[in-house]
């Protein structure tokens, strides 16, 4: 049976971002029964019980997220929505909010009476200007409509949503980072715990969600459990930590590629199903060298490296779940953005793209990561200009180990996910960076050599 | 004579009611006052601290954390174009794109045409890679770039 999205059913229908055309389609329905039928603690546990696991990055279980809020709290409690959407080679979030804002304002309605939060903050990146005025326009539609302000359809629920505009900062999307730059200051992401559902925004109880995970909630109230357990992958019974991957997922495909596209599939398609059959295959016949399984900072899959024990099967075949791209070596399903890199592109070229975006964004709190991701640039930037030194690899993935949360010397995760793809790059294609520092040859991007401001 | 005009003021306060505090409406403060002066001012920012009960040392160091607003002098041309230097970008000519425009305008990135019409700068994924190499004038996305979409585009700014 071919796969129905759901989350994106709604994307190309004519009035698809207006609320007539929501309604037309069943839209908000499901917030007005849950208002009038549902206690918030009915909706907390089936959206835990679903097995929901926040689409951001992290992976997080949602409905696990909101057990966390301190019980019979006074209040205000708030939820944040992280459409900060910044890790390179990610735009599913984008599609939804341009495309069908209502989806995502209905999941935030259910979360926030879930939670019992009455005011919601909806963190967005500058740079969806389109995203942010068609979202505007739904959230004035619902104020006019009685869905949004005060006693909503007479349930004595009241909720305010209000959007507030990101400054061009990755750093943002840091859950932390997100609050400090809602209330006012630089986005210096806050040493933890205190975790946010106990301290966040304006130190109260706050939550933190992504924009897909808020279309999931609408869809999973409405659909059931059932429904969402019915695609995905199970819990790993050899792992008791493992929560699973059920649901479906928007992955988004780039870079060399014949369509980049975002597609919604089941958790668990594979690298090379959605290179070959979803993104129309690698542009101008060539073969997919790496690709980059969920953003950056997930690091890098070598396409016919082979998987041990896994007859034929190389790290083109890992299933998309949030399993999968760990048995490779990378750090996680991160955002399931992928970005295929073909055989003609120097993979020294990719990594010191990779290390210019970290050290631009390191939002300079942590001196390793500060420091770490700007060396990390000047030696990338030495091998591609045939600088190479015989000691830079070493030199490169020493440092890449040392910054971040694992080993322990930052407060946030960004210096992880800057030295995860230095650490996965060279150990994979080691001999291709060899090759250059021997050789000395040049990057072919010659006329940008010099080095853009590393601050 | 004040920087701010009482109607910009106003829609500043505007959204004080948002906000259990005044620190936060630093950044659409900002926002406000960069999209309309083309700058944020000295004297912009003590008015804006003034209004939200800050230090104005508060509301620099939050403007400068993000390095998106224009001031000391520095001024916006009318129009403000962003083309992408992301890893998806690159991989379909986003820094022969970016080459292009510095040699077209003739200026380097963060640098305004004699003109005063374009300021050109590069930016860290947009977020448009299904459209990739991409641009993003002022906030709205430009998709398939191609050197001659882009001078297309400059004409049509620069008119």
């Amino acid at each position: 049976m071919p796969f129905e999205p759901i989350l994106l059913a709604r994307i190309n229908k004519p009035n698809s971002i207006q609320l007539n055309g929501y309604r037309a389609d069943g839209g908000y329905a499901t917030f007005e029964r849950a208002l009038r039928e549902k206690q918030p603690l009915e909706v907390v546990t089936q959206v835990k019980d679903s097995g929901l696991r926040g689409r951001g990055g992290a992976g997080f279980p949602t409905g696990l997220k909101w057990t966390f809020l301190p019980k019979d709290h006074p209040g205000p409690i708030y939820l944040c929505i992280n459409a900060d959407e910044s890790e390179p080679c990610t735009y599913n979030n984008r599609i939804l909010m341009e495309k069908d804002p209502h989806q995502v304002l209905e999941g935030i309605m259910i979360s926030s009476y879930a939670i019992r939060s009455e005011c919601a903050y909806f963190y967005i990146r500058y740079e969806y200007g389109d995203a942010y005025r068609n979202l505007q326009a739904a959230i004035d539609e619902c104020y006019a409509a009685g869905l949004l302000g005060k006693n909503i359809h007479g349930s004595g629920f009241n909720l305010d949503i209000y959007i507030h505009r990101g400054a061009g900062a990755y750093i943002c999307g840091e859950e932390t980072g997100l609050i400090e730059s809602i209330e006012g200051k630089r986005a210096w992401p806050r040493i933890k715990p205190p975790f946010p559902a106990i301290e966040g925004a304006f130190r109260k109880p706050t939550i933190v969600n992504n924009v897909e995970t808020m279309a999931c909630v609408t869809q999973i109230l409405r659909r059931g459990n059932d429904w969402f357990k019915s695609m995905g992958v199970p819990p790993d019974p050899k792992n008791p930590r493992d929560a699973g991957s059920y649901g479906p997922k928007l992955y988004t495909i780039a870079g060399h590629v014949n369509e980049p596209k975002c597609v919604e599939l089941p958790m668990g398609v594979t690298i090379r199903e959605l290179v070959e059959k979803h993104g129309g295959g690698v542009w101008k016949g060539r073969k997919a060298k790496s690709v980059n399984p969920g953003g950056l900072s997930m690091g890098f899959a070598k396409c016919d490296l082979a998987l041990k024990g896994e007859d034929g099967k190389t790290e083109y075949d890992i299933p998309l779940d949030f399993n999968g791209p760990g048995k490779i070596g990378c750090l996680g399903l991160g955002t399931a953005a992928i970005t295929v890199i073909d055989d003609q592109t120097s993979m020294v070229d990719v990594l010191h793209n990779v290390c210019q975006f970290f050290s631009h964004e390191s939002c300079g709190q942590c001196t390793p990561c500060r420091e770490g991701t700007g060396w990390m640039l000047k030696i990338t930037d030495r091998l591609r200009r045939g600088q190479g030194r015989r000691e830079d690899l070493d030199v490169l993935v020493d440092v890449a180990d040392r910054i971040g949360m694992m080993p322990g010397t930052t407060i946030c995760g960004l210096a992880d996910g800057a030295g995860w793809p230095v650490k996965t790059a060279i150990r994979k294609f080691r001999q291709e960076f060899e090759d250059v520092i021997r050789s000395g040859a040049k990057s072919v991007h010659s006329k940008s050599l010099q080095l853009v401001d590393a601050h | 004579m004040p920087e701010l005009s009482e109607d910009l003021k106003n829609r500043i306060r505007a959204y004080l009611p948002r906000y259990p505090r005044k620190q936060a409406v630093v950044l659409p403060a900002l926002h406000l006052v960069h999209d309309e002066l083309r700058t944020v001012s000295n004297e912009a920012i003590v008015e804006i601290a003034e209004i939200l009960e800050l230090h104005p040392s508060e509301v620099h160091d939050t403007m400068t954390f993000y390095e998106f607003f224009k001031h000391d002098g520095d001024k916006l041309g009318t129009s403000r174009l962003w083309v992408c230097r992301g890893l998806a970008c690159m991989l379909r000519g986003g820094y022969e794109l970016l080459d292009h425009c510095q040699d077209t305008l003739g200026v380097k990135c963060g640098e305004t045409t004699a003109d005063g019409r374009i300021t050109l700068e590069f930016a860290e994924c947009i977020g448009a890679c299904d459209g990739a190499p991409a641009c993003l004038k002022d906030d709205i996305h430009v998709m398939n770039v191609t050197p001659k979409s882009a001078d297309e585009l400059i004409a049509k700014l620069r008119s």
